[in-house]
This record gives structure tokens, sequence and C-alpha cells, in this order.
């Protein structure tokens, strides 16, 4: 039963990380930037959610709601001030503005918030009367033998609702298949009448709002927030999404879960220590065996 | 795709740098030996060698060979432990410290070069992005694997264990990379006359190495990796010996670093401080060597110079960073200065 246990834990954990990576995969397809900041905006949006609930005692819906809409103005704004004057310029330049984002949306959360550990309110818990009499407050769904945290099957479901939702959009409605367009070549979108720029920003409102919803549901699983929260998920996520096919979106779903068990696993059975090492270990080997990720496309130079 | 040198007037600019770097050596041993230096920038002085040559080095693989490399700080880390381990080991056979010191960065290069072999050799197989990620991901292998590696040394000879101290030393044995804990008790025997001397010869390696045939055949990879394979330049073996050449220097830097203080521990070897060096190398001009120098000196400094807004100073210096990415690249500006700030063009 451990091993099933483990094996839930996993998926919860790799969901987290593949909703951040449908986000680093996204912006990836369509400004082939890779966006180190991303992980950074997991942090703004998990303390957004704090805030908005402990301080202004807001209920967990509107808190969610409130860490998306901040979240999503702040990838745009974002986006316009420092990623789209550098459209024309080298990867490596728009890369290290990327980090130059990271680093002031960290130190300007260390301001604002301070590094001392907010500690996370739960919001996915029943209560129950004990024998006592009294009302305690319960984490866990018991289903037989099996103890499943009601914040697993939440990150679960929403990971599978929001990649079925990014599938549906990318592939039937017009501005999805507008960013598939651009994603293939931005110049011959233009061509047909794609608006490039509001595009790309919706891309980045769509990866940012993803990003909120798992700083809230990482926030929720370790209840731990500090200002570098989201830097270690946002590398994960990221080795996610190359796992699974850089600029994929199963691919991205694919490689987070994928990541989330073995990391897991690698915890309960190798070691704590060296579970990210595992992680990275398979990383490579998979890699190796096939360059473009799990479910990326092979990319044919042309001479 | 347009070709360009990577130092423009390649031999000029080769002395003007090491004539520069002399003279910045010369005024700042002359400050330091009247007094006039801050103790906090005294104290800076080793650090920014160590960082100076790991800008240099990275540039070497990233500026140069056009790969760029997200795990600088693993080779940096090997270097900083089998370099200090060896002073520590030799501290009684070798009681004077310059000889040990050299011979600590000596080791640590070649420990560092031999990582840098074994890594290259699955990672040079791949391009662009997906190189880039499996460096990342072997600079986080080597923390993890560093954090929870032990190793002592007894009269039976050296021990290691992985996860749990099982060394078992005999008495009079010393246990000398501890785990999470590091290296600790280490002796300060690092200077700032021995950080120079790795500066110069690195930058004496590498300009050697780029006006040599081989540096041609590296160049010629960056500017067009197919077209350089087609006229039978062999791909591997040239990527294999920049990154090798590029992982050693990193290791000689780490030994420098790690001599400094008088504990090192893995985590300081991080991502971060692989970045920190990647933004040395892209802020000083990609294969520009001279940039690297100036950009990893003033950037070592520049959050020590703000200590006045000391709770500001890292939030101005990623917005200094941000600015001077959108001012080099905006056209007006890159018109003015012609290619001297453009970046690898994207194949």
């Amino acid at each position: 039963m451990t091993m099933v246990n483990h094996l839930i834990n996993g998926l919860s954990l790799g969901s987290v990380y593949a909703i951040i990576a449908l986000g680093y995969t996204m912006v990836y397809g369509i400004a082939k930037m890779l966006n180190f900041a991303h992980g950074d905006v997991i942090m703004v949006g998990a303390y957004i959610c704090f805030y908005a609930v402990n301080q202004y005692q807001l209920p967990p819906v509107l808190g969610i709601l409130a860490a998306v809409l901040v979240c999503t103005a702040l990838g745009v704004v974002v986006e316009r001030l420092a990623y789209k004057p550098l459209r024309a310029a080298s990867s490596l330049a728009v890369l290290i503005t990327a980090i130059g984002v990271s680093y002031f949306l960290q130190n300007a959360a260390l301001l604002l918030w301070s590094a001392n550990p907010k500690v996370f309110p739960l919001f996915f818990t029943s209560t129950r009367i004990n024998e006592a009499g009294e009302r305690v407050v319960v984490r866990n769904l018991e289903i037989g033998p099996l103890s499943v945290s009601y914040v697993a099957v939440v990150t679960v479901a929403a990971c599978i609702v929001i990649m079925l939702a990014l599938t549906w959009f990318t592939g039937r409605t017009k501005l999805g298949k507008a960013m598939r367009a651009c994603s293939e070549d931005k110049g011959a979108a233009q061509l047909m009448g794609i608006d490039v720029d509001a595009t790309i920003s919706v891309t980045f409102a769509i990866g940012s709002g993803l990003a909120a919803i798992a700083g809230v549901l990482l926030c929720n699983m370790y209840q731990n927030l500090v200002p570098t929260t989201g830097s270690m998920p946002g590398i994960k996520a990221f080795t996610a999404a190359v796992f699974g096919g850089i600029g994929s979106i199963p691919g991205a779903f694919l490689g987070g879960m994928l990541l989330g068990i073995l990391e897991i696993f690698a915890k309960a059975y190798i070691s704590t220590q060296l579970s990210d090492a595992v992680v990275f270990s398979a990383l490579i080997i998979v890699l190796l065996v096939k360059p473009t990720g799990l479910l990326g496309r092979p990319v044919r130079e042309k001479v | 795709m347009k070709s360009k040198t990577a130092l423009p007037g390649v031999p000029l600019m080769n002395k003007v740098t090491c004539v520069l770097v002399i003279a910045a050596y010369a005024v700042l041993q002359f400050m330091q030996t009247r007094g006039m230096l801050s103790a906090s920038l005294r104290g800076m002085l080793v650090p920014i060698c160590a960082y100076v040559v790991m800008a240099v080095s990275l540039n070497l693989t990233v500026g140069i060979l056009g790969e760029l490399s997200l795990g600088h700080a693993g080779f940096m880390s090997v270097g900083a432990f089998t370099g200090t381990a060896a002073a520590m080991a030799l501290q009684d056979l070798i009681p004077l410290a310059p000889v040990r010191l050299a011979l600590a960065m000596i080791l640590a290069a070649a420990f560092a070069g031999a990582a840098g072999f074994l890594i290259g050799i699955p990672v040079l197989r791949l391009n662009g992005d997906y190189l880039a990620i499996v460096t990342l991901a072997f600079g986080e292998i080597i923390k993890a694997v560093v954090n929870n590696l032990y190793v002592g040394i007894d009269s039976a000879g050296i021990h290691m264990s992985l996860l749990n101290d099982n060394t078992h030393l005999l008495p009079g044995g010393k246990l000398l990379i501890q785990g999470p804990m590091g290296i600790g008790g280490i002796q300060k025997i690092s200077t700032f006359t021995a950080g120079f001397v790795l500066v110069l010869l690195t930058l004496v390696i590498i300009f050697n190495l780029v006006s040599s045939r081989a540096g041609r055949a590296i160049m010629s990879i960056r500017d067009n990796r197919i077209a350089a394979e087609s006229v039978g330049v062999n791909v591997v073996k040239y990527k294999m010996m920049a990154f090798v050449t590029s992982a050693a220097m990193a290791g000689a830097a780490g030994a420098l670093f790690a001599m400094n203080y008088s504990t090192i521990v893995a985590n300081k070897f991080d991502f971060n401080l692989s970045i920190l060096v990647l933004v040395f190398v892209v802020l000083g001009g990609l294969g520009n060597l001279l940039g690297s120098v100036i950009a990893a000196a003033a950037l070592t400094i520049l959050p020590e110079a703000l200590r006045q807004f000391y709770d500001y100073r890292m939030l101005v210096y990623a917005i200094v960073l941000i600015l001077v990415m959108l001012i080099t690249n905006s056209p007006a500006v890159k018109a003015l200065y012609g290619r001297r700030f453009s970046g690898k063009e994207e194949a």
C-alpha cells in the first residue's frame, strides 16, 4: 500500500510540475525563449493568495482568483517591458534579461514580504466529529486502506482539467490556432493577418495565470512560503518540459507527471538527499536516447 | 549566417588585455600595501580573481565555442573540493604555502578537466537548448553528490563513502570532506598574487588557443557547424577541447576561491552561481575576454558599492542588469557600436 501512496504523492507533485511546465512550454513554443522568471511568478501568485486569504479574509476561491489575475497582469507587463524590445535580439540576451526579471521578482518579494517563512493555510480539508464530540480538521481522504490527501486529489484533477482545456484551446479556437501559427513561423503568421504581438501577450498571460494556480497548489502541499519558493520547482518544471519535449503540450503533461513520480520514488527508495541527482540523471538518459524529449518533434537541419 | 572574429584585431587586443590586467594588479597591490583599500574590498580581491577566471573560461564555451553552458559552477565545485582536500592532505608534507596552493590548483584543474571530459561525452552530442539543460542537470548532480560525499585520509590511504560517513578512519586519520558540512578548518593560503597569476595564465592559454589552428576550428563550429563539418573539422574533438579547457580552468578557480575561506560547502556552487558567471560573460560581450574580465570585476564590486542602499542593492542590481540588456540590444545603440555588442547569430 505504501507503494500506491507514493504513486499518488508522485502524481500530485507531478501535476504541479506539469502545470508549471505547461506555461514554460507554451512560452518557449511561441517566443523561443527560456523564461527563467516563470518560477518566480509561482511565488508571487502564492503570496498574493496568502495575503488575500490571511489578511483580507477572502474565501480561498477569491484568493486563487486574485492570484491568477495579478500574475496574468504581471506576465503581460513583464513581457511588454522586458522581453518585447528584445524580440530581434539573440536568445542569450533574452535569457539574461529573464534572469534579471527573476532576480527582480525575488528581491522585490524579499522587500515587500520579508524573508520570514509564511505558513500557508490549508484550503482542501474536511471536518469530522471525533469520539470526544469535537470537530477536527481532516487532511486526508480514507478510501479503504488508502489515505489520500485532499490537496493531492484537487491537484491532479486541476492538472487534468487544465491540460484538456489547453488542448481544446490550441486545437479548436481561433486564438489557439493563431498561437500555433506563430510558433511555426512568425513572419508567415503575420502575413496571414495574425497580430503576433497580441498573440505572444496572450501566451504569457495564460502561462503566468497557470503559474499562479501551480503556486497555490504547491504551497498547499508544502505550506512553506519564502521568496525563493518558486526557483527549484521552476527549474524542475523546466526540466519536465524538456523531458517531455519542449514546445509540446502533452509532452509537458507527461514530463511533469513522470518527473514527479520519479522524484517521490527516488526519495522513498533511494535517498532523500540524492533524489535531485536521480531526477536529473533520468533527464540526461532520456535526452541521449531521444534528443528532443519524449514527445518532441525531431528537427531536421536544412543545409 | 554572418561570420565574425571573436576578438576584433586579435593580437593587439590580446596584448592590451594582458597589459590592463597587469596594470590593475600593480595598482591594487600598491594600494593594498599602502593601506588604501577598505577591508571589504581587500577581502574581495581573491574572489574577484576567481570570478574573472570563471567568466573568461565560460566565455570559451559560450562565446568562442558557441554552446550555452548552465553548469559551470559544477566544475568550480569539483576543483574547490579536490584542491582544498589535496592542500589539507599535503599540509605536513609541503610546508611552503605557495607551492601547496599551486599543486592544489593543478590537481583541481586536472580533476575538473576529467569531470569535463566525462560530462562532455554525452553533453556534446546535443545542440542548443538541449545541451544547455543537460549542463544544468550535471551542475545539479555534482552539487547533490558532493553534498553527500565523505572523504577521509589516514595512514592506510584515502577513504570515500556516499550518503553516510562510512570511512572508518584509523586513529590519527582526518575526515577531509564532511558531506553537507563541506570542508572546515581550511588554511587561507589563497593570495591576491596567486589569483593574479591564475588570471594571467588563463588569459594567455585562451588567447593562444583562439589564435591557433584549433581555435579557428572551434570558432568555425560556432559560426556554422554543418559547414565546418563538411570541410573536415572534427566537431566532437574540438568541442571537447574547448569544453575540457574551460572546465579545467573553472576547477583551478574553484581551488583559489575555496582557500580564501575557512569553510566551504557544496551548496555555494549552485545554479545561481552558474547564472551569475553567465551574466558576466554576456554583459562583457560574447567572445570578448577583456569584456569578461571587466564585467566580472565590476559586477562583483557593484553589490558591495551599493552597500549603503543595503536593502535595495540586489533589486538595483536586477534593474541594472535588465536595463543594460535592453540598452545594448536596442537597434539605435547597436547601429552605433556595430558588431561589438551583437551576440551569437541563430542558425
